[in-house]
C-alpha cells in the first residue's frame, strides 16, 4: 500500500517540518539587524507554534496564543517600535567577543539539556489519550474548580500591571516639581 | 482535527524536548547578544513559549489538564510582564533617548 505508507510519512513529517520553521524563524529574530523584521519573524514563530498547540489538539491553548501573542502583544510591541521611532539599523554592535561568548553560552546551556535528556529512559510517543483534553469545556471546568483562586489573582495581577504600565509610560506634567522622576 | 492528531503517534516524546531546549537556547543567546532592550524582550518571549510548549506536551503526554492551565497563566503573566516592561522602556528612552542596554549600567557598582 504505497499510498497509505506516503500518508504516514507525510504525518510523520509535519511535526518536523513545523519544528523546522520554528527554529527557522525563532534564530531570524535573534539574528536580524532591523527590530521591526524581528517582530515580523516573531509573529511567523508564534504561528508555528500555534500549529504545535493544533496538532497536539490544544485547541483553547492554540485560539488564546494566536489572540494573545500574535493579536496583543506583538501589536503591542509595533505600535511601542513606532513610537520610539527605532525601525533604522542604528542599533551599536556588541564586539565580536562577546557575541562568541553568547553564543557559547546558550550552546553550551543546550548541549548541557540535550545531555541530560539523553539520560533519561527510551522516550514514549507522546500519545494523545482522551481527544476532548485541551477542549475549552474541560479546560474550563479545572479552571474554575481548581484553580479559581489563581485565576481572581491573576485579574488582580493584571489590573495593576494595567495601572503601573499607565503610571510609568505617562508623561511628567510638572517637570519643574520637587519629586525625583526616575 | 481527528487525523491531524494521529500524526502524534509517531513523535516521541524527546523530540518534543529538544525542539523546546533548541528554542529556550536560541532565546538565551539573543538575550546575551543583542543591545537592543525590544529584541531581548522578545528573546525572554522566546523562552517563555518554549516553556509553554514543553508544559503542553507534558499534559498530554500525561493526560493531565493541568498544564494546559498552567500555560494559561503563564500567558497572562506574559501579557502583563510586556506592559510594564514596554512602558519601562519607553521612560528610559524619554530620560537616555537610547534604548541600549549597555547605557543602563547606573546600578552595576
Amino acid at each position: 500500500m504505497p499510498v497509505k505508507v506516503f500518508l504516514f510519512t507525510s504525518r510523520m513529517s509535519i511535526f518536523y517540518f513545523i519544528a523546522f520553521l520554528s527554529i527557522l524563524f525563532s534564530l531570524l529574530v535573534i539574528f536580524s539587524k532591523n527590530p521591526v523584521h524581528s517582530v515580523l519573524y516573531l509573529i511567523i514563530t508564534f504561528f508555528t507554534f500555534t500549529i504545535h498547540y493544533i496538532i497536539l489538539n490544544a485547541q483553547f491553548l492554540a485560539i488564546v496564543n494566536f489572540i494573545v501573542y500574535m493579536g496583543a502583544i506583538l501589536v503591542l510591541f509595533l505600535f511601542v517600535m513606532m513610537i520610539l521611532n527605532l525601525n533604522k539599523d542604528s542599533e551599536p554592535t556588541k564586539s565580536i567577543y562577546v557575541k562568541l561568548a553568547g553564543v557559547i553560552g546558550g550552546g553550551t546551556l543546550l548541549v548541557t539539556l540535550v545531555a541530560a535528556m539523553k539520560g533519561l529512559a527510551k522516550s514514549q510517543p507522546v500519545v494523545l489519550q482522551s481527544v476532548n483534553l485541551g477542549s475549552v469545556k474541560n479546560l474550563g471546568q479545572v479552571l474554575f474548580h481548581e484553580f479559581l483562586l489563581p485565576f481572581e489573582v491573576s485579574s488582580i495581577l493584571l489590573l495593576s500591571a494595567m495601572v503601573g504600565a499607565v503610571l510609568l509610560a505617562t508623561k511628567d506634567s510638572n517637570p519643574k516639581s520637587t519629586k525625583p522622576t526616575v | 482535527m481527528e487525523s491531524l492528531t494521529q500524526a502524534l503517534k509517531v513523535v516521541p516524546l524527546n523530540h518534543y524536548i529538544l525542539l523546546s531546549a533548541i528554542i529556550f537556547s536560541i532565546g538565551v543567546i539573543g538575550v546575551l547578544i543583542r543591545r537592543n532592550a525590544i529584541v531581548v524582550f522578545m528573546s525572554v518571549e522566546l523562552m517563555l513559549n518554549a516553556v509553554n510548549l514543553l508544559l503542553t506536551v507534558f499534559s498530554v503526554y500525561s493526560n493531565d489538564p493541568n498544564g494546559q492551565v498552567f500555560v494559561f497563566f503563564i500567558m497572562a503573566l506574559a501579557a502583563a510582564e510586556i506592559a510594564i516592561g514596554l512602558a519601562i522602556i519607553v521612560m528610559i528612552h524619554r530620560n537616555t533617548n537610547s534604548i541600549d542596554v549597555d547605557i543602563l549600567n547606573r546600578l552595576k557598582w
